[in-house]
C-alpha cells in the first residue's frame, strides 16, 4: 500500500536516540541474532513501532544487520506492506479482491474517496486520514470487507461506510485531545 | 511425552467437559461480526442461569457457513443458529431447556452441510484452536506417534504415495513423489516449509485451517519432517492474516511445551522446530522459489527451475514445500490408511478439496467435498445458486491464474484434469461466482490489473506484456478497439503464456483467454467495426 502526499504536520515519528521504540527494535534484532534473513521480520516490527519506515530507520536497520542499505531499501520497496511515508492517524483499507469486487467494492471506494477527500493510496493533507486498497483480506465470506483503524468489518454498504468515515473525521484527533 | 501421557491429556479433557457445549465461531468472518461479544454474553448467560455445571461455552474455529455468521452451535444437540446477535445470548442458553430462542435457526441437513466430506476441516467449528488439549482429545498427535514409532520414514512416504494425495497449492504435484525426492536429495540439512501465502483473492481456505485447527497443520509438518529427515520448519503466512498468525504462534508454543515440537519428539531421534515467517503483501511470494527468497529475507522474486527446491531450496538445502491444506491431510492418511483415502475422489484426483464459495452466491463460505463432484452440484446444490433470483453466469476457479467457466459447462467434474480441459485450473480452491450483472471483459481487465501490479518485474514478457494486455483491455472497454486489437490481444496472451519465467506470468493470460473463448459476444459488443 503506497502512500504519497505527506504533510509536515504528522505524529512524532522521528526516532531519537533515547526512544524506547528503538530499544524494542534492537531487542527484536538481538533475538534474531542479527541474522540478515530476519530482515523482513525486523521491518515488520519497525513499521509496527514507528508507523512507517523512514530513511534513517532503514539505514540503522541496515547497519545492525550488516546489510548494504540498498538491500534493505530494495526489500522495503518490494513488499506492498511496507510504507516509506507516514500514515494518517486513521486508516481505512478497502478490499478490492475479486470476491469483494464482484459484490460492489468499487462503490465502497467511491464512497470512501468522497467522504475523506483523497484517492486510494493517499493521506489527507492534515495527516488525519489514509485511504488504501487491499487484495483480499481473507474475509471474502462477508464480502465486501473493509478495515477501519485495524478492525475488520464485513457486508459493508457505501452508506454505512461514508457515515462511519465522516464521523471519524469529525471526532477530535488524538493529537488535539492530548494537548 | 509418550503415548500414555497423550491418552491422559485426552482423558482429562473429556472429564473436564460439561455435558453441553455451546460452540461460538470466533474465526475471522464471525470475529468481524461481533463474535467475541457474543461469546462473552453467552458465558454471562450461562452463569446467570446457574448452569455452569452443565453447560460450557467454547470459542471454536470456522463452521464454514461464514456468510450466515455469526454462527453458534449447541453440541451434542446439533442445533445451529445463524446471524446471531449478542442480545440472543440469554435465549440461546434458555433454549437448551426448552425456552424459545430469538436467534434464527440454521439447517444442518441442508446440502451445504450434508454433502460435505470433512477431512481437512474435520475439527473446524468443533474444537477451540487455542487449546492443544482439545486437539489431543479429538485424536490429535496420535498419527505423529504412530509414524515415529511404528513406521520407517520410507514407509511413511510410501503410504502418502499410495494415498494418491496431490498438492493442494494449485499445481497438483503428487505429494509422495515430492517427499521421496527431498528424502533422497543430498544435503547436511533439510527443511520443511508450509506455504500459507494464499494470495489468490477470493480464497480463504488456508486462513481458515490455520485459524481453526493449527495443530493439524503442525502435525502434518512434523510427520513430513520425520519422513524426509528435516529438523527445521517454516510456516509462511500472509501478513493480511493476523488472527491466523496469532493462533498458529500459540499452537507452536503449546506444542513446544508438551514436547511435541523441539528435541527428541516422543523420545525418538526426531528433532523438529517450527518458526513462522510473516509475508509482507506480495502475491508472487506464493510461488515456491520466490517464497524461499522471502524466507531468506530478500526480495521475493522467482528464479528458474530446475533446480527444484526439493534438491536445492532454502540456503541451497533440500526443502520440502507443501501447501497448508496438503499438510492438513497427512494426519488423517496416516491414521486411516492410504486405501481409505484413495477410495475418495476420482481416479486421478484422490481425496477431498476445500473450496471457498464467494461472489454472487447464496451460501457464501467454505465447503470440503470429494474430488469429482460437478461444478453444478457445488454452485447450485451446496451454494444455493445466485441470490435475489439472479442467474449464475460463470464461475472463476484458480483466481488470477485460472479461467472463467460458463454455466453451460457446469457438469464438469471438479478434478485437476477436467478443470484444465475447460481452460481453467483447480488452483488453491477459490470459486468466485458471477451472475448476469458481471461484465466479463471488465472482469478480465480486473484480473490483468492484478497481475500487472503483482508482476515482480524480473522477466520482460510478464513485466511488459501484462501492461500491454491491460492497455488493450482498457481500449476495448472504452469502446475504442478494432478487430485488429483483439487479434493482437490474442497474440500477446500467447506470447506472455509461453515465455514468462514463472507461473504468475505463464498463467496471467488465462482469464482473458477463457473469457474470449466463452463470452466472445461481450467482447464483440464493444468492438468498433
Ligand atoms: C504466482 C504463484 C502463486 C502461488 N501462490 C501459492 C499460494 O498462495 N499457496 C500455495 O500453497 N501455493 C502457491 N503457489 C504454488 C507453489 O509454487 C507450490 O507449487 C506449492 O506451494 C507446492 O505445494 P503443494 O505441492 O502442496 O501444492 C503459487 C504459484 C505461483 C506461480
Ligand atoms: S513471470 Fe512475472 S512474476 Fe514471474 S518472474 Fe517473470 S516478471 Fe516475475
Ligand atoms: S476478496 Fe475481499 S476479503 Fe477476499
Ligand atoms: S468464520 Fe464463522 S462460520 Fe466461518
Amino acid at each position: 500500500m503506497e502512500t504519497s502526499s505527506v504533510s509536515p504536520h504528522m505524529r512524532d515519528t522521528s526516532a531519537s536516540i533515547n526512544d524506547n521504540r528503538l530499544k524494542i527494535l534492537e531487542a527484536t534484532m538481538k533475538r534474531n541474532q542479527y541474522r540478515p534473513d530476519a530482515l523482513i521480520e525486523v521491518l515488520h516490527k519497525a513499521q509496527e513501532l514507528f508507523g512507517f519506515l523512514s530513511p534513517t530507520l532503514l539505514i540503522s536497520v541496515a547497519r545492525s544487520l550488516h546489510l548494504p542499505p540498498s538491500r534493505v531499501y530494495g526489500v522495503a520497496t518490494f513488499y506492498h506492506f511496507f510504507s516509506l511515508a507516514p500514515q494518517g492517524e486513521h486508516t481505512c483499507t478497502i478490499c478490492l479482491g475479486t470476491a469483494c469486487y464482484v459484490r460492489g467494492a468499487n462503490n465502497l471506494m467511491v464512497a470512501a474517496e468522497g467522504a475523506i477527500g483523497v484517492s486510494a493510496g493517499k493521506t489527507t493533507a492534515d495527516g488525519t486520514f489514509s485511504l488504501a486498497s487491499a487484495r483480499c483480506l481473507g474475509a471474502c465470506g462477508i464480502a465486501p470487507a473493509v478495515i477501519v483503524d485495524g478492525v475488520v468489518a464485513g457486508n459493508v454498504t457505501p452508506r454505512d461506510l461514508s457515515a462511519r468515515l465522516v464521523a471519524l473525521l469529525a471526532s477530535p484527533s488524538k493529537d488535539e485531545s492530548r494537548t | 511425552m509418550d503415548l500414555h501421557e497423550l491418552q491422559q491429556i485426552a482423558r482429562r479433557e473429556r472429564e473436564r467437559r460439561r455435558r453441553i457445549r455451546i460452540h461460538c465461531c470466533t474465526s475471522l468472518g464471525c470475529h468481524a461480526s461481533n463474535a467475541i461479544e457474543i461469546k462473552r454474553r453467552l458465558e454471562e448467560a450461562v452463569i446467570a442461569a446457574g448452569l455452569e455445571g452443565e453447560i460450557e461455552v467454547a470459542g471454536v474455529g470456522c463452521m464454514g457457513f461464514c456468510g450466515h455468521g455469526p454462527m453458534v452451535e449447541i453440541d451434542p444437540e446439533n442445533i445451529l443458529y445463524e446471524y446471531v446477535s449478542p442480545d440472543d445470548a440469554p435465549s440461546i442458553v434458555a433454549s437448551i431447556h426448552g425456552g424459545a430462542c430469538t436467534a434464527g435457526r440454521g439447517d444442518k441437513n441442508h446440502p451445504f452441510f450434508a454433502r460435505q466430506y470433512p477431512i481437512v476441516r474435520k475439527n473446524g467449528g468443533k474444537i477451540d484452536p487455542e487449546r492443544i488439549e482439545e486437539y489431543i482429545a479429538a485424536g490429535g498427535y496420535r498419527s505423529l506417534y504412530r509414524a515415529i514409532n511404528e513406521m520407517t520414514p520410507a514407509e511413511v512416504i510410501d503410504e502418502i504415495t499410495r494415498s494418491g494425495l496431490r498438492g493442494r497449492g494449485g499445481a497438483g504435484y503428487p505429494t509422495g513423489l515430492k517427499w521421496a525426492t527431498v528424502a533422497k536429495s543430498r544435503g547436511d540439512r533439510r527443511f520443511v516449509v508450509c506455504n500459507g501465502d494464499e494470495g489468490d483473492p477470493g480464497a480463504f481456505m488456508d486462513r481458515s485451517v490455520l485459524e481453526s485447527d493449527p495443530h493439524l497443520v503442525l502435525e502434518g509438518m512434523s510427520i513430513a519432517a520425520y519422513a524426509v529427515g528435516a529438523d527445521q520448519g517454516y510456516v509462511y503466512v500472509r501478513g493480511e492474516y493476523p488472527l491466523a498468525i496469532e493462533r498458529l504462534q500459540k499452537a507452536i508454543n503449546q506444542a513446544k511445551k508438551h514436547s511435541l515440537l523441539g528435541s527428541q519428539i516422543f523420545d525418538s531421534a526426531l528433532d523438529f522446530r517450527v518458526d513462522i515467517r510473516v509475508g509482507a503483501g506480495a502475491f508472487v511470494c506464493g510461488e515456491e522459489t520466490a517464497l524461499i527468497a522471502s524466507i531468506e529475507g530478500g526480495r521475493g522474486q522467482p528464479r528458474p527451475r530446475p533446480p527444484y527446491p526439493a534438491e536445492s531450496g532454502l540456503w541451497g538445502k533440500p526443502t520440502l514445500i507443501n501447501n497448508v491444506e496438503t499438510f492438513a491431510n497427512i494426519a488423517s492418511i496416516i491414521e486411516r490408511g492410504s486405501a481409505w483415502y484413495s477410495g475418495i475422489g476420482t481416479e486421478s484426483s484422490r481425496g477431498t478439496k476445500v473450496f471457498a464459495l464467494t461472489g454472487k452466491i447464496c451460501n457464501t463460505g467454505l465447503v470440503e467435498v470429494p474430488m469429482g463432484m460437478t461444478l453444478r452440484e457445488i454452485v447450485e446444490g451446496l451454494g444455493g445458486g445466485a441470490p435475489d433470483g439472479g442467474t449464475v453466469k460463470a464461475v472463476q476457479t484458480g483466481g488470477p491464474s485460472g479461467g472463467c467457466i460458463p454455466a453451460s459447462l457446469f457438469d464438469t467434474p471438479v478434478d485437476y484434469e477436467s478443470l484444465a480441459k475447460v481452460g481453467s485450473i483447480m488452483g488453491s480452491g477459490g470459486m468466485v461466482v458471477m451472475d448476469e450483472a458481471t461484465n466479463m471483459v471488465e472482469l478480465a481487465k480486473f484480473y490483468m490489473e492484478f497481475c500487472m501490479d503483482e508482476s515482480c518485474g524480473k522477466c520482460i514478457p510478464c513485466r511488459v506484456g501484462t501492461v500491454q494486455i491491460y492497455r488493450l483491455l482498457e481500449k476495448i472497454t472504452a469502446g475504442e478497439a478494432t478487430p485488429a486489437d483483439v487479434d493482437q490481444l490474442r497474440a500477446l496472451c500467447q506470447l506472455v503464456r509461453d515465455t514468462s519465467l514463472c507461473g504468475l506470468g505463464q498463467s496471467a493470460p488465462n482469464p482473458v483467454i477463457s473469457t474470449l473463448k466463452y463470452f466472445p459476444e461481450e467482447y464483440d459488443a464493444l468492438i468498433k467495426p
